[in-house]
């Protein structure tokens, strides 16, 4: 099973094997801690009127202003704003005193327990959870030895003060003082060692005043006002500016020969700079260079550049497929995700078995904001502006493009104009570097959305072939789930990011096969993660929102609807018997089923007759990963016109995430990862041509609009449990809820993502 | 050297008068809450209003907006609390925040001629600004709140009089 998430310090940085240094600071709360004056017992007395740091996650200022540094991309998900509000809650602030920044690529500003800074998985929260009340009871603890002797009462009393709304008060004396008077005084001696630190006695949950609230998000205000600063909003002294041209093919092609000639007649052109990227992120790309982006455009546009398409430029999406399907049917191909029993003697009693495949075409992020970073050589040190997930790796790409090690590089983190997994990749750092490095001078780079929809680091096509066995009583007693993909982590080239077989026999990509490790207790199961070698090298991949759960639960969710229709059983009951939540399954298979029970409740689940032609299906998810699932349950309904068309009428989406940090974002990420659901679904397919991408914006990539959006409920189970993370787990329940109630409108199976009214149509034909 | 009205300032920038409004405000003056998201007017994140129409700022071109009234994002309100951006915040909107100042451009123009527009007639003037993290139902209550307010300030002194 998968066991990425822990990652030990690796090797320095080695660009030769592509791999990258991720984290040289030890692991564990010493890291959040280690450079913090007046902790870990360091005895420097704090100078007056200066901030106290109480960690390195927030300082406290003498006005009192509580400045908390955000070591993960804000991109959307409120993420910064969500680690003041558990510092909040232990520290006893007042919300109005808490202020976001975010981190620099720094290692002390590693992530607690991945020990790099990136930014997914729906990670967070559940992991920074811990350490950011551990930060916040520090500091309240320090502020709370000082008040007792700012306000003269003894010692023995400390227990009794109250702290709340950035004041510390003594109920028995009335006396009260607050934080920032306690900084002003520069009285704050505490110090505290790790293992202090993890003894600290956090709030239990019915102590919370602050988790579970819906305090108004701190960096709301900024982007309702234009404020907000993007990494394509950062303007430098002396900066000029750089245009991208991309070759045709999406990977493998080199520049032959640049004419400029016409581009020389540009005002304000500087430079033609083709990219010698060593990192292999990028393959035939050229800058151009200008005074102004309006006229790097038309630089750009005027360059004759010929290129040697290279290897993969007579494919397409169907040889991606062709050669998926080629792979699956060899008995040798792959690794073993999961080998419970033995499937093959468990066929061979089988009274029925049934096989399906299931495909997903090749999705493009597409982040509003198109991808852009801003280079600057200051001394021996590069400066990179850029919204990322990653800047652990970022930086280190950038320094293998710099030529220099990347201790000598410093990420400036900005806002992301969206993520959605699309900013954990460097590739805008290359152009950044190389063109500053060529022209001496500052440069930003911004992608068209050409340019960022045809060399994105698309999610990979899929090809998945499941076979079930089922006993006489119709029970599922054996699955056979073999998927076929290219492997976006190995990309990375990240040792650390994959995961041993079951049999050791190799490394694998986990985040192609998540979620087809399924709570269904099924006796004999065995999942391969087959990598697609063609699709690798042709459309370098990478994670998009919801990663292989967006497709694992695509064909789990189906087939296990199609074995329940053919076996006349009813599909909630038949997932419902399969969650019995024996040996590793106990817990998560309970938690699974009451979030299924709450979305068919809500929705009226198989309450009331259907008009003709309409239909509801369910689909439950243990997303994004066995360790850190959001428990999660959808039912769709939708209406299936006679020439295939679908309208999607209503989503009822159930999940349970533990514990709610705050109640509304938790909604509105639900929301939004449902509509993504949909959108992939139903509205976005990019295809392969020629070894390009063909769709080059948004008028051939369509992404959900406002007047497609169906109605949408959202129930949000906090049974008390750790909190769980709810950006992606929502996108992966829909797909397979909008197939399965399509079949129960029409009898149409659609087993090909997206879904089209002409599958749907031909389907209804065969039925 | 095409000189802008821009926010009820007048600013000259010097760039050729094919190019794109987009990239004067945006690069040149520094404007920076005007974003670029398409390039061909498909995505509505570089709305800007001319002479009070909402219009893309990327189609538009240095010598089309010459001599007319340009408001962006940033000279929307004087303290950012046009009733749009106060329901945004109210109904806490933005997630990623991006298409935003062009979501509230956009609805601006509307507002401006419809004080009561139906849910419908909201989806169909907000239908060409693509939001990528999908908060299409909470602008959309938040324009039918700042329209709701709209009206109640309008019809405040009316009310006061009548009584």
């Amino acid at each position: 099973m998968n066991s990425h998430v822990k990652i030990t310090t690796s090797e320095p940085a080695d660009l030769s094997r592509r791999s990258f240094l991720i984290g040289t600071a030890a692991t564990g709360l010493a890291l959040g801690y280690s450079a913090v004056p007046g902790l870990l017992g360091s005895d420097q007395a704090f100078a007056a009127a200066s901030a106290f740091d109480a960690s390195v996650w927030y300082s406290i200022g003498p006005d009192g202003i509580v400045n908390v540094t955000c070591g993960k991309a804000d991109m959307g998900q409120h993420i910064a704003s969500t680690m003041a509000q558990i510092i909040c809650e232990e520290l006893g602030a007042n919300w109005k005193d808490m202020r976001i920044q975010l981190a620099s690529n720094d290692p002390k500003f590693n992530d607690p327990v991945l020990g790099a800074q990136i930014t997914g998985g729906s990670w967070s929260t559940m992991m920074n959870f811990d350490a950011m009340s551990r930060a916040g009871a520090a500091g309240r603890i320090a502020l709370t030895d000082a008040a007792v002797v700012a306000l003269g009462i003894p010692p023995f009393y400390k227990d009794e003060l109250v702290v709340r709304d950035s004041t510390i008060t003594h109920p028995q004396s009335k006396k009260s003082i607050t934080f920032a008077e306690i900084v002003k005084s520069g009285k704050i001696t505490k110090t505290f060692t790790p293992e202090e630190l993890k003894a600290i006695k956090l709030k239990s949950p019915d102590q919370y005043t602050m988790i579970g609230v819906s305090v108004p998000q701190l960096d709301i205000p900024s982007k309702t006002n234009g404020t907000a600063k993007y990494g394509i909003d950062v303007m430098l002294p002396g900066m000029v500016y750089g245009r991208i041209v991309t070759p045709p093919v999406r990977f493998g092609a080199t520049v032959k020969s640049v004419d400029d000639s016409e581009a020389k007649k540009v005002p304000g052109f500087i430079k033609a700079v083709i990219l010698d990227d060593k990192t292999a992120t990028t393959s035939g790309w050229v800058v151009a260079v200008a005074n102004t982006y309006a006229n790097a455009i038309k630089a750009a546009d005027a360059l004759k550049i010929s290129y040697d398409d290279g290897p993969n430029a007579k494919l397409s999406s169907q040889s991606l497929l062709d050669e998926a399907r080629r792979l699956q049917a060899l008995d040798d191909s792959g690794l073993f995700f999961v080998k419970d029993g033995d499937t093959a003697a468990a066929f061979g009693t089988a009274a029925k078995v049934m096989e399906a495949e299931y495909t997903t075409n090749i999705n493009i992020h597409a982040p509003l904001e198109p991808m852009n970073a801003t280079a600057e050589l200051k001394g021996d040190i590069w400066h990179l502006y850029s919204g990322n997930q990653f800047a652990t790796r970022s930086g280190a790409i950038a320094a293998g493009a710099a030529g220099v090690d990347p201790k000598y590089v410093v990420m400036h983190q900005m806002f992301l104009g969206g993520g959605f997994g699309r900013r954990l990749d460097a590739d805008m750092m290359v152009p950044a570097v190389q063109a500053a490095k060529a022209v001496g001078k500052p440069v930003k780079v911004i992608y068209s959305r050409q340019n960022d929809m045809t060399m994105d680091f698309s999610r990979p096509l899929t090809f998945q072939k499941v076979k079930a066995g089922l006993d006489g009583d119709g029970k599922l007693i054996a699955l056979n789930h073999d998927v076929v993909s290219a492997w976006p982590t190995k990309r990375w080239g990240i040792p650390d990011f994959l995961s041993p077989s079951v049999d050791k026999k190799g490394a694998l990509d986990a985040f192609t096969v998540n979620g087809a490790d399924f709570f269904y207790s099924v006796p004999n199961h065995n999942v391969r993660a087959i990598l697609n070698e063609m699709a690798h090298n042709a459309t370098p991949s990478g994670q998009l929102r919801s990663v292989a759960p967006g497709w694992t639960f695509w064909a789990v969710e189906s087939m296990v609807d199609e074995i329940a229709h053919a076996v006349g059983k009813d599909p909630a009951q038949y997932r419902i018997d399969m969650l019995d939540g024996k040996g590793a399954n106990a817990g998560g298979a309970q938690r699974l089923r009451n979030t299924l029970l709450a979305a068919m409740g809500m929705s009226g689940y198989g309450t009331v007759e259907l008009p003709k032609g309409e239909g509801m299906g369910i689909a439950c998810v243990s997303s994004q990963e066995r360790a850190t699932a959001s428990w999660t349950a959808c039912v769709a309904h939708v209406a299936v016109a006679p020439s295939g068309e679908v309208k999607v009428k209503k989503l009822t989406v159930a999940t349970d995430v533990g514990t709610q940090v705050h109640p509304d974002n938790i909604r509105a990420q639900v929301e939004g990862a449902a509509l993504w659901g949909l959108s992939l679904a139903m509205h976005e397919k990019a295809t392969l041509k020629n070894g390009g991408i063909e769709q080059t914006n948004f008028d051939t990539y369509t992404p959900l609009r406002m007047s497609q959006v169906p109605e949408v409920t959202v129930s949000i189970i906090a049974n008390g449990q750790k909190a769980t993370g709810v950006g992606e787990p929502a996108v992966t329940v829909i797909a397979p809820a909008l197939g399965n109630a399509i079949f129960n409108a029409s009898g149409a199976r659609v087993r090909s993502l997206p879904i089209t009214a002409e599958a749907v149509k031909a389907a209804m034909d065969k039925a | 050297m095409p000189t802008l009205n821009i926010n009820g300032r007048n600013m000259s920038v010097e760039a050729a008068p094919d190019t794109p409004l987009l990239w004067a405000i945006r690069e040149q003056l520094q404007m920076t809450g005007t974003k670029f998201g398409c390039g061909a007017g498909l995505c509505g994140a570089c709305t800007v209003h001319l002479n009070g129409e909402a219009v893309r700022s990327c189609q538009t071109s240095l010598s089309d907006a010459a001599g007319k009234k340009i408001t962006t994002i940033e000279g929307l309100s004087a303290k950012g609390d046009h009733p749009l951006q106060k329901a945004w915040i109210a109904e806490q909107v933005p997630q990623c925040g991006y298409c935003q100042s062009g979501q509230i451009m956009q609805a601006a123009s509307l507002l401006a001629k419809n004080s009561d527009p139906s849910r419908e007639q909201v989806i169909a003037h907000m239908e060409g600004n693509l939001c990528r993290c999908m908060t299409y139902s909470r602008i959309q209550k938040a324009i039918l709140r700042a329209a709701s307010e709209m009206r109640t300030a309008s019809n405040a002194p009316t009310e006061r009089r009548a009584t």
